[in-house]
């Protein structure tokens, strides 16, 4: 969609003169691959700009705003140095996981190789780009369309680094691989991110990813994500979004299903200045099944928005969504979810569910669940609610001794439980049911033993 | 009445009927027993006409006519009954309606006037007190919400009001408690006629002990292996279908 | 009931659409195409009083600076304003005294159509207003309902008999810049009905007005304006019907609804304009705005519909519920078969405190049919207590058509309890089967299922109109199974 204020102009304007002037830093160092869909990036991006809420999918984020801030650009790593140990502690102390940490866009530690499977790959996206040309030829670029959704065009665009994890056929990654995202620098910062996930034929993997801002400044996250599961393959994907009330979050994942394959996402956002997650399933062959749920919280001025199309291209698939949203003094909240059912998908069975609870006057939720249906054999349902603790779970719970604040409490854990429920790893379901607490009771989510107190 | 001469019946490709012999007479009763998946609902619902099964091959005349090219409708307006195994919801649609539908679809195929508002009342009255059906379940939506003994009395008093010359009954005890199963056999006893035979398709003798059978036909693996009078029904609870596996 | 069904089940087989004939009747017509001129010439024709033509004039102007709306789910072909004929009425007298100076052609069409003009001849209880092409040929029982104080008339006439009531409320509800089609209206608007039911009156007898598009090359742009003050009642049925022709014919209508303080207003409409023959060729584009306004404490507007016709169906009968404990209602059924395309739904504005709404559509779609729900609640700042349950289910027959769900929430206010729920489903093979075993065959089947699934609306239908409706429903998915 076309945009004609004065603001999106500018926007693209700065943004365009931006990667001209840096297009040379962009391409030093990356494949030829991730340099050659820049191209077609810019053109798009030049069409599409940052979405204004005219656009459909924008309608109740008004992202534009959030692009004026003044924002600097790292175009190389950063040289900070930490204590990955402190960190890691921070986040979810007794998981067992396999550990890559990246710093304001750039894959920032060593190799875990040593203790991964034979024939994984996990590495910076650049240096994947060109060692391993092949599967980034294959995939890379393939299932993030740039030409409908200016922030992808203009994450392709501004693509350097981030994560690359390749998981060959039949192999099982047992541990979990955990991305730390951090942000932390003296200056406010542009990031982009992007991570390509492959997982080939009949392997599995889980993969948790942390959000993370180290310090009070002000980020505008532009993160893109790739998933390409194949034939019979399983990919768990749990997300945590833990960041600073003054960053702009945008994040963009892409599924991409072959036969019999099998996706289960979580998406917990904790805190954040404004969350735009946007999630995209393409179920491209028979037989698969896509589960993706997502709890978030906010109050303050926060907000959320969730956007979600689940993509049934082939028979016989089954999905799932699940949103719940809780909002308190001025946040506001959208979700956006579709399920498609293409012409042939026959025995589809798609199931989508967004419920609110709205906890102070101020609050707003808007809500758009939708159905595009264009086989007959298929069962979809979708529900969405708006509403308040339930009255009379109140009064029971009070007429037993407990507390007004306390039982209020207890109801909106219950309401977020059924989310952080479905994680499947349990030291990470712990920790996050730990944080969800903190969060409703008013606390920062930080963790207890966190040295970096940022807020 | 009805003949079914080397019936080989398949679903999507997979022959589940290897030639089945049969024979019905007016106002016999037969029962035709088998474990699971020995083919006693497929041949159930090939009689009826359902299309998702696949006739390969054989004869079936039912009342000197050749069944199998009649559509699912004209079979049961000349009277062939199906009581269903797994009586399916119909959202919206009263009982009331259907079966009113049901008996003037019938009626105008026989050349009659549409029955009247007052005798369909009173024909509905009549057979609901045979089945036990209160009036409640009449005016609700066709199996939606009704618990499994409801379903199968429902359809029983559907094959009360239809009259039909040949009932079929796919399992209508599985599922019942002793009550509900009492009054069905009752309800079917009832319809009992010289001009009428009824075929009872059941795993369990239990069924027998309230409907008495002329014949009993062992059906396995795609084909009648034993057929005897009712004594067969015991013989056969007694010793178990491992029996007739074994005497393969 | 079990009547209504034997009828649908005669009916069912080998009818098409019926209402297709074309009547001989001399009409008077002005030249294609829209201008000033045009919309002068309109409200010349009327006698109009100044004001009108101001409201008309001011549209026109607004409408030169808008787009057609593409958000809709809908392919609409590009539609020439410079080939439609704006102005077309049957020739008679200016007003008439007695159905003698009716011309008979014009009776008999309506006979034809089920709608007899004679009052002796009517259904007891339901008085009409027949509107052809442009303008009202009659108004069956204005008088006695004048005996209580309503004033049932075209809008012809009440621009001409009541101009303060008329000035008062029209475009209130819908502003002539509501949008693209509200517009167009207000600027051409050629007849309709108007109806003021006055303080503390209960309507004895259903209003109905009967909408007959004929002339060819013409479009048909009615305007209905219905108040109802406090404390009174009145139930409103709307039916249409139009010729089979191969062209595309354009109807963009304009209802607007007062509910004062304590006023129930209950608005039903069977829809079945010409919907285009199987291969999509010609019927009826339907763009009609309907909105209500809740505007006094404790009101109630609802809204059934029964949607079977037009080639394109673009409509949203909404309610603004600004009065406190006010009622909002939508009841909706629309088929889609052949090439029909609908985007059909609601909008409940919630403004009032302790307002609530009630949403419940049942689309179906057949052969390559397109059938969209769209609709939005919203819940402003200050309305507490709000209340919105909204159910919608979607029916598809066969593989080529589509079943689409596009509801928008959004709420503003943390005391509002909203609920949304939709299913898709379609008919069960398992479904026809057990009704061919009971003798029943297919078609029938089908009519009695769709029945079945759509009941929750037709019961909301006056007595009148539903069994109309259910062989509508029947007729209009025939041999959508095969």
């Amino acid at each position: 969609m076309t945009n004609d204020s004065t603001l999106a102009t500018e926007l693209k304007r700065d943004l365009i003169s931006l990667f001209r002037q840096n297009n040379g830093i962009l391409e030093t160092g990356s494949g030829r691959i991730l340099n050659l869909y820049r191209e077609q990036a810019f053109h798009d991006f030049d069409r599409l700009g940052i979405p204004s809420t005219k656009n459909e999918a924008y309608r109740y984020t008004p992202l534009e705003k959030y692009f004026q801030g003044n924002y600097d650009v790292e175009l190389n790593a950063n040289p900070f140095k930490y204590d990955i140990e402190s960190i890691f502690k921070c986040d979810v102390p007794d998981l067992d996981t396999h550990v890559v940490l990246v710093l304001n866009g750039f894959y920032y530690n060593g190799n875990p190789a040593g203790t991964l499977p034979d024939g994984v790959a996990v590495c910076s996206l650049k240096e994947a780009s060109l060692r391993f040309p092949d599967v980034f030829h294959k995939h890379y670029s393939h299932y993030a369309d740039t030409s409908t959704d200016g922030l992808v065009a203009l994450n392709t665009l501004f693509a350097q680094d981030g994560v690359f994890v390749y998981i060959p056929r039949d192999t099982v990654m047992e541990k979990p691989l955990q991305v730390i995202n951090l942000s932390h620098s003296l200056k406010n910062l542009r990031i982009t991110r992007r991570n390509l996930i492959v997982a080939e034929q009949n392997s599995s993997a889980s993969i948790v990813v942390c959000d993370h801002t180290l310090c009070n400044k002000s980020y505008l996250t532009n993160s893109l994500t790739e998933v390409f599961i194949g034939e019979n393959a399983g990919i768990a994907f749990d997300r945590l979004q833990n960041e600073n009330s003054k960053s702009t979050q945008i994040n963009n994942l892409f599924v991409h299903q072959l036969q019999s394959s099998r996706f289960n996402g979580n998406s917990i956002s904790l805190h954040g200045g404004l969350i735009r997650n946007n999630f995209y399933i393409r179920q491209n062959g028979p037989d698969c099944d896509s589960n993706l749920n997502g709890l978030f919280l906010c109050d303050d001025s926060q907000h959320v928005a969730n956007f979600v199309l689940v993509d049934h291209a082939s028979p016989r698939g089954t999905s799932n969504q699940l949103f719940k949203g809780i909002l308190d003094n001025d946040a506001t909240g959208a979700f956006n979810g579709k399920i498609l059912v293409r012409k042939d998908a026959q025995k589809i069975q798609a199931y989508q569910k967004n419920n609110n609870l709205l906890l102070s006057s101020a609050a707003r939720m808007n809500t758009k669940p939708h159905l595009e249906i264009y086989a007959d054999d298929v069962k979809c349902s979708h529900g969405a609610t708006v509403g308040q603790l339930n009255t009379e779970a109140m009064f029971y719970l009070r007429s037993r001794g407990i507390g007004e604040k306390e039982a209020r409490h207890l109801l909106m854990y219950a309401f977020a439980n059924e989310i952080v429920s479905r994680i499947s790893i349990p030291i990470l379901k712990e920790r996050i049911i730990e944080l969800v607490e903190k969060r409703l009771r008013g606390e920062l989510s930080l963790c207890n033993d966190c040295n970096i107190h940022c807020g | 009445m009805l003949q079914i001469k080397d019936l080989h019946v398949s679903i999507n490709g997979k022959e589940i009927l290897k030639g089945i012999d049969l024979e019905v007479k007016a106002g016999e009763v037969h029962a035709i027993m088998g474990p699971n998946g020995s083919g006693k609902s497929t041949l159930a619902a090939a009689l009826a006409g359902r299309e998702m099964f696949e006739v390969n091959s054989g004869k079936v005349t039912y009342r000197g006519e050749n069944l199998l090219e009649l559509s699912p409708e004209d079979r049961a307006r000349k009277g062939l009954f199906l009581g269903f195994q797994y009586p399916v919801e119909i959202p919206g649609v009263s009982i009331v309606n259907f079966m009113k539908t049901a008996i003037n679809e019938q009626r105008k195929f026989k050349g009659l006037e549409p029955i009247s508002a007052s005798d369909f009342l009173r024909l509905m009255r009549e057979k609901k007190e045979l089945v036990g059906l209160t009036t409640s379940l009449t005016n609700r939506s066709v199996n939606e919400g009704f618990s499994g003994g409801e379903k199968k009395k429902n359809e029983i008093f559907q094959m009360a009001m239809l009259e039909p010359a040949l009932a079929i009954l796919d399992e209508t005890d599985s599922g019942l408690d002793i009550d509900a199963l009492k009054t069905v056999a009752h309800g079917v006893n009832q319809l009992r006629r010289k001009d009428n035979a009824t075929v009872i398709i059941t795993h369990y003798q239990r069924l027998l002990e309230y409907i008495i059978p002329d014949y009993v036909h062992v059906l396995y693996k795609g084909r009648i292996v034993k057929s005897s009078g009712k004594e067969l029904a015991l013989e056969l609870e007694a010793k178990g279908y491992d029996w007739i596996k074994g005497e393969e | 009931m079990e009547e209504k069904h034997d009828h649908i089940l005669k009916e069912v087989t080998g009818s098409e659409y019926k209402y297709g004939f074309f009547s001989d009747i001399d009409t008077e017509t002005i030249p294609k195409g829209l201008s000033e001129d045009v919309v002068r010439l309109i409200s010349a024709k009327k006698n109009e009083p100044d004001f009108m033509l101001e409201f008309r004039l001011k549209a026109y102007r607004h409408w030169l600076t808008m787009k057609m709306p593409q958000w809709a789910h809908l392919t609409i072909p590009e539609i020439n304003y410079q080939d439609i004929i704006f102005y077309a009425a049957p020739k008679q007298q200016a007003s008439l005294s007695s159905l003698d100076e009716v011309d008979p052609e014009l009776l008999r069409t309506f006979n034809k159509l089920g709608i007899p003009l004679e009052e002796q001849k009517l259904l007891t209880g339901v008085a009409v207003d027949a509107v052809m092409d442009s303008i009202s040929v009659k108004t069956t029982f204005r008088e006695s309902l004048a005996e209580l104080g309503i004033v049932f008339c075209s809008m012809s006439d009440a621009i001409r008999e009541y101009p303060e009531l008329v000035k008062k409320y029209i475009g209130t509800v819908v502003p002539y810049t509501d949008n693209y089609f509200a517009s167009l209206n207000s600027a051409v608007f050629s007849d309709g009905s108007f109806c003021y039911i006055p303080r503390g009156v209960r309507c004895p007898m259903e209003l109905s007005t009967y909408f007959r598009i004929n002339a060819a090359n013409s479009g048909q742009f009615e305007r209905t304006l219905l108040v109802a003050d406090d404390d009174s009642y009145v139930s409103y049925l709307e039916g249409c019907t139009a010729p089979m022709r191969d062209e595309n014919q354009l109807h963009a209508a304009v209802v607007e609804i007062i509910a004062l303080e304590n006023a129930e207003v209950k608005y039903s409409t069977v829809q079945n304009w010409y919907p285009g023959d199987k291969n999509g060729k010609g019927g009826i584009f339907n763009f009609v705005t309907k909105r209500g306004i809740c505007k006094g404490d404790n009101s109630k507007i609802s809204w059934t519909q029964v949607e079977t016709g037009s080639a394109i169906t673009w409509k949203y009968p909404s309610c603004i519920l600004r009065g406190e404990n006010t009622t909002g209602e939508f009841y909706s059924v629309a088929v889609t078969n052949n090439y029909q395309q609908a985007d059909t739904g609601t909008k409940m504005i919630h403004i009032g405190k302790n307002s609530h709404s009630t949403i419940i559509s049942k689309g179906i779609s057949a052969g390559h049919g397109q059938n969209s729900f769209r609709s939005l609640v919203k819940v402003v700042k200050n309305a507490d207590k709000v209340r919105n349950f909204t159910q919608c289910d979607s029916m598809l027959m066969g593989d080529k058509c589509g079943a689409h769900t596009f509801p928008y929430i959004e709420v503003e206010n943390e005391s509002a309890v909203i609920e949304h729920e939709a299913t898709t489903s379609r008919i069960g093979e398992d479904q026809i089967f057990y009704c061919n075993q009971r003798g029943i065959d297919t078609e029938s089947a089908v009519g009695l299922i769709i029945n079945g699934y759509a009941r929750e609306v037709l019961n909301k239908l006056p007595m009148e109109f539903a069994v109309e409706a259910q062989k509508l429903l029947a007729i209009s998915l025939e041999g959508s199974v095969g």
